[in-house]
């Protein structure tokens, strides 16, 4: 790489810090400004020392973790300076991780992707999760696809949605198939499409065959789910019912069977241990899943009593 | 409303998490442990710390429970030199990281020398970065353990209010209390300590720093160990307010000390962590919804 070619990523990385810090002064006091701005120097000093992750690690107990709840004329700013870039819900303490990586840019583009899996590696969840919120500001776009595609895998939700969604940069660099993967993960986990960006613009006959497997899939469970719990409605109502909740049919069988316990097989479609529920399926009730059950109603189930 | 302050959640089920928050847990803290098989790298206990201030967190906030860590290096993997040397670096990165509220556990086990140079290492950090400590006593000639892991501690100047002393028993708590530490029970079925002689306890010495916890892990053991235990404190006759204070106050009294653990993160959650690691208990926010955008 030329040297002009470096300069112009530092103009850009020192252009995307300036921006984060417009937002930040006025919301933090003049003491974590000055605890901000002696990281940044910390991170510029040290040549791998543990300066960087111990400014992201300390952010959140030095600036709290208040919304940054930018108003219209800086959200237009943001997209003005970097097309696409969405920090709808970002906070305080996320914005000064951002900061700090883009701190840590010295114009190397290897180095700096090497230390940012470094930091996810050894990072936390909220870590995780503000990090990967900075991918469209960080340089060298292309070197960070597996980093984002890591962050895909994960069972974190918000870890997933801080790389797929209000973000430019799946668009941008994904691949067909990462693409088409991610879509298909986010319906899966029963995350939103909506705040996907480029969903229009990177569909493809592919991702099109994939979405209508799994609305074949999912249209076979449910139908499983119903027959099951004996109850076109079950899937969809709460916790106590739709989980423990026996039909009258399926007592009814109980009793043709002596009151022993239905084969685990012929349970398992619907019911506290329903495999697809776990699987994230008929998910609707599974928020609060400490509803369900004392282990005392888990073992009448089990042991086919009302 | 109750914190169980060491629980190895990292070993337990859905269901437990699913009892505990029905039973009225509202927080757990995990201390890092030992797992029960010996972790020959430096990359695996980088990445248990990792999981237990990762996955563990978000797990335990999808059932409505927070969750809080201790950092440290245990003593029994302490004997082992070049893996303890590796994790002494790791440590001071994880232990700035939120949600991190103690050092611990740490402390003896055979009470070898490697041990006490590392848990000496340890309560230095701790002291260095003014975080509270949580020490592991041995099962093993416990008594002159717990002496020892007190003296070190005083020895390194840390302030007793910021140490827990874990599980204490009948022969352990009088010292402990008298030199201001707080005293830890595990309320473990077969060895450390049982409810019912944590009833004739509280009876005897009250309620101030006593701090009972479950230490439930791989073994046998019960994460219901605090709630049961205030379920027996209280038909023993003793008042509410020591009840509360041995399985809620206290607890969130020294490990509230590191500043990373307050009530109002389970009573009034941040609008972030409401979107992204806590589900939230929507009986004692009293019906507020998690904010979407």
């Amino acid at each position: 790489m030329g040297p002009r070619a470096m300069t112009a990523d530092l103009d850009e990385t020192a252009d995307r810090i300036a921006l984060l810090s417009t937002w930040l002064a006025p919301r933090l006091t003049t003491e974590q400004m000055a605890w901000l701005e002696d990281q940044v120097t910390r991170i510029r000093n040290a040549t791998g020392g543990p300066a960087l992750p111990m400014a992201i690690g300390l952010a959140p107990r030095r600036l709290g973790k208040a919304d940054l709840t930018l108003d219209e004329r800086e959200m237009q700013a943001a997209a003005a300076r970097r097309p696409g870039l969405d920090p709808t819900g970002w906070s305080a303490d996320q914005t000064a991780r951002i900061l700090f990586v883009l701190a840590s840019f010295d114009g190397d583009k290897d180095a700096f992707a090497e230390k940012l899996r470094r930091l996810l590696a050894q990072g936390e969840v909220s870590e995780h999760i503000a990090l990967l919120r900075g991918l469209p500001l960080y340089p060298s776009a292309a070197r960070l696809v597996p980093i984002a595609t890591e962050g895909l895998r994960s069972n974190v939700q918000p870890v997933f949605e801080a790389v797929a969604h209000a973000s430019p940069f799946p668009r941008e660099t994904f691949s067909k198939d990462q693409w088409n993967q991610m879509v298909l993960k986010a319906l899966f986990v029963g995350s939103r499409l909506a705040p996907i960006q480029g969903l229009d613009e990177r569909r493809n006959p592919e991702l099109a065959e994939m979405l209508i497997d799994y609305a074949h899939e999912r249209w076979r469970r449910d139908a499983m789910c119903r027959r099951n719990s004996g109850a076109a409605s079950a899937p969809l109502r709460g916790a106590g019912s739709g989980r423990l909740g026996q039909s009258a049919e399926r007592r009814q069988r109980g009793r043709e069977n002596g009151g022993r316990p239905r084969p685990l097989a012929e349970r398992s479609a619907c019911g506290p241990g329903c495999f697809e529920r776990r699987a994230g399926s008929c998910r609707r009730d599974r928020r609060r899943p400490s509803r369900l059950a004392g282990t005392r109603s888990l073992r009448r189930f089990f042991e086919g009593e009302e | 409303m109750f914190i169980d302050p060491h629980a190895h959640m990292i070993s337990r089920t859905t269901t437990d998490y699913e009892v505990m928050a029905e039973a009225g847990v509202v927080a757990v803290i995990e201390p890092a442990f030992w797992i029960g098989q010996p972790r020959t790298n430096p990359g695996s206990y980088a990445d248990y710390l990792s999981h237990i201030l990762g996955f563990e967190r978000f797990r335990a906030g999808q059932f409505g429970i927070r969750h809080y860590c201790c950092i440290g290096l245990n003593s029994k993997e302490a004997n082992n030199e070049p893996l303890a040397e590796a994790v002494m670096d790791l440590l001071p990165g994880f232990a700035v990281k939120e949600s991190v509220v103690a050092i611990g556990e740490i402390g003896y086990d055979e009470q070898t020398d490697m041990e006490d140079s590392y848990f000496r290492r340890q309560l230095d950090l701790a002291k260095e970065l003014g975080l509270p400590v949580m020490i592991h006593t041995p099962h093993r000639d416990k008594k002159r353990g717990t002496s020892r892991s007190m003296d070190v501690v005083v020895e390194h100047g840390l302030d007793p209010s910021s140490v827990v002393i874990d599980h204490c028993n009948e022969e352990t708590i009088e010292e402990v209390k008298d030199r201001g530490f707080w005293a830890g029970f595990s309320i473990y079925p077969h060895s450390k300590m049982t409810a019912e002689r944590m009833l004739e306890l509280v009876r005897r010495y009250g309620a101030e720093r006593l701090i009972v916890d479950s230490a439930c892990d791989w073994g046998v053991s019960d994460p219901l160990s605090v709630p049961k235990t205030a379920a027996l404190l209280a038909e023993g006759g003793v008042p509410a307010e020591d009840i509360r204070k041995v399985t809620y106050g206290n607890a969130l009294a020294v490990y509230g000390q590191s500043g990373q653990m307050r009530e109002a993160d389970w009573l009034e959650p941040d609008a972030i962590d409401q979107r992204t690691l806590y589900q939230g208990n929507t009986i004692l926010r009293g019906g507020q919804s998690p904010r979407v955008e």
